[in-house]
């Protein structure tokens, strides 16, 4: 569903973007990890058209993303922080989105919507909602036109558990659409459930793109965490990160 | 594309900023045309005022209203729209807007009080001089990252186009002044859109027996169809090419 081909994207002196090949295909969740400032974002972004990328290809549907713009219809995407229009209402910025798009209402996800009772703040001004209530409008937003592709970066970040848990549900649920799902999250305990690839980043570059089974074999660890822990143990720069990573989780496990 | 400009007018009206301009005009307008008996020296009062509000309020509006609608525009690059459709959506909206107030705060007054062909051509160079400001303004806001910089290069873009550009053209006037430059100054002219407005107005006043043998030779120019023609044209070219280059850069920009 999503061909990356050689992918380099530069920003100054920061190579954001280093030689990039993937293929994501449908019925796959995939986990993109990796520390801060590895690219994870930018890669959403350029597979989005937001960032255009030095050189390299990415296809959609087999189909190259520079051009037309008809492919994002098929993608529902989640900014790491969602930012809308000060003044526009909740219930209005729903509305708009609806009538750029024109689906009929009948193919409308409003799962979310309900789930998360958004309904009640529609006549909100967005510039007077929390952080975690954007967020739920972002994620309401990503599934709400029902896309094969969705794209969520940091999605349950400022979320309260009990929302954090209907989002992984909602997840879990697409998932078993068959439809494509790139996740970048740093809470790798989340990802554990729903991810069945993962896709490490580091410094722009992409270290491995294995399946959950394989990493587990490898490593003979069950967790996520424990087998990504023990994958990068092997380099020492990657091995400061992951232990940092087992460290704060440590004591957010035994306060 | 009505469609995106529907909702950046509906956003420009809420905040009220046009219609403050509209009723600015309107006064500035209405009290000139009290105050002076002769309707002739109003129009070249109000022609004063409106070369150098009309340039200015279009410029710095269009600036703040770009940086402002960040958000929108951020947005709108996640959904299956162009690039192109979405910078072109906020600069018909801006010039809609600004079109308006303008055609309510000077055309309603002028058309009042004195409808004739010089009113005609004030409210005309008026509204051509929104356009090509409110373009330049895009050009601006495009290409500089931050408010503060786009705000900054519009007022130094507002004082070239109302001053240093006329003390320039004096000054080459002045070491040139042992050949014959009448030709040359009409090509001067039409490289500002500023000037290009007064002297299509000037001419239609009696004042412009004042200005001698270059004064005759822009009657016979301007004061012709072929001088209309030319002076719309440039109009539009100047409207234009800023446009067009403020597409190109935000094809390429990372957002």
């Amino acid at each position: 569903m999503i061909r990356i081909e050689n992918l380099k994207k530069k920003f100054k002196k920061l190579q954001a973007l280093d030689d990039i090949n993937a293929i994501f295909s449908s019925g796959q969740v995939i986990s993109l990890i990796g520390p801060n400032g590895s690219g994870k974002t930018t890669l959403i972004k350029t597979i989005l058209g937001m960032v255009k990328a030095d050189s390299g290809k990415v296809f959609v549907d087999s189909k190259p993303i520079n051009g037309d713009p008809s492919y994002r219809s098929n993608i529902g995407y989640m900014p790491q922080i969602g930012r809308y229009p000060d003044n526009m209402k909740v219930g209005h910025l729903f509305s708009m989105m609806k009538n750029i798009r024109t689906v009929p209402e009948s193919s409308l996800d409003t799962d979310l919507l309900v789930r998360f009772n958004l309904v009640s703040i529609f006549d909100k001004p967005m510039r007077t909602l929390s952080g975690g209530t954007r967020q739920k409008v972002s994620a309401a937003l990503a599934f709400y036109f029902n896309p094969d592709i969705l794209i969520l970066d940091e999605p349950t970040a400022g979320l309260d558990p009990l929302s954090s848990e209907i989002l992984k549900e909602k997840i879990l649920q697409e998932k078993r659409k068959n439809k494509l799902i790139l996740i970048t999250s740093h809470i790798l305990s989340d990802l554990d459930e729903l991810t069945t690839h993962v896709m490490y980043l580091q410094e722009g570059k992409m270290i491995f793109l294995k399946d959950i089974e394989t990493l587990r074999r490898e490593t003979g660890e069950d967790k996520l965490v424990k087998a990504i822990a023990g994958i990068m143990r092997s380099d020492k720069k990657n091995a400061l990160w992951i232990d940092e990573v087992l460290a704060i989780k440590a004591t957010k496990e035994n306060p | 594309m009505l469609k995106l400009t529907r909702y950046v007018l509906y956003d420009i009206i809420r905040s009220r900023v046009v219609l403050a301009y509209a009723v600015f005009l309107l006064l500035v307008s209405f009290s000139l045309f009290q105050l002076e008996e002769n309707h002739s020296k109003a129009i070249l009062s109000l022609l004063n005022i409106v070369l150098i509000v009309v340039p200015l309020i279009s410029m710095i509006f269009t600036t703040i209203h770009y940086y402002n609608s960040y958000e929108f525009i951020e947005l709108m690059l996640s959904q299956p729209l162009s690039r192109t459709r979405i910078l072109l959506s906020e600069y018909a909206g801006v010039a809609i807007s600004m079109i308006a107030a303008f055609l309510l705060g000077v055309g309603v007054p002028v058309l009042v009080y004195s409808p004739d062909p010089t009113g005609i051509t004030l409210i005309f160079t008026g509204a051509g001089l929104t356009l090509v400001f409110t373009s330049i303004a895009f050009l601006a806001s495009v290409k500089a990252r931050d408010k503060a910089r786009g705000i900054g290069s519009v007022l130094l873009l507002w004082f070239y186009f109302s001053l240093i550009y006329d003390g320039l053209v004096m000054l080459i006037l002045f070491a040139f002044s042992d050949y014959p430059m009448e030709k040359f100054t009409l090509l001067l002219a039409a490289l500002n859109p500023v000037d290009l407005g007064r002297i299509s107005i000037m001419l239609k006043l009696d004042v412009s027996a004042l200005m001698g043998y270059t004064g005759a030779l822009y009657k016979d120019f301007f004061g012709s169809n072929t001088g209309v023609l030319f002076t719309s044209a440039m109009m539009l070219v100047w409207t234009a090419i800023p446009l067009w280059t403020a597409l190109v850069i935000f094809q390429k920009k990372d957002m």
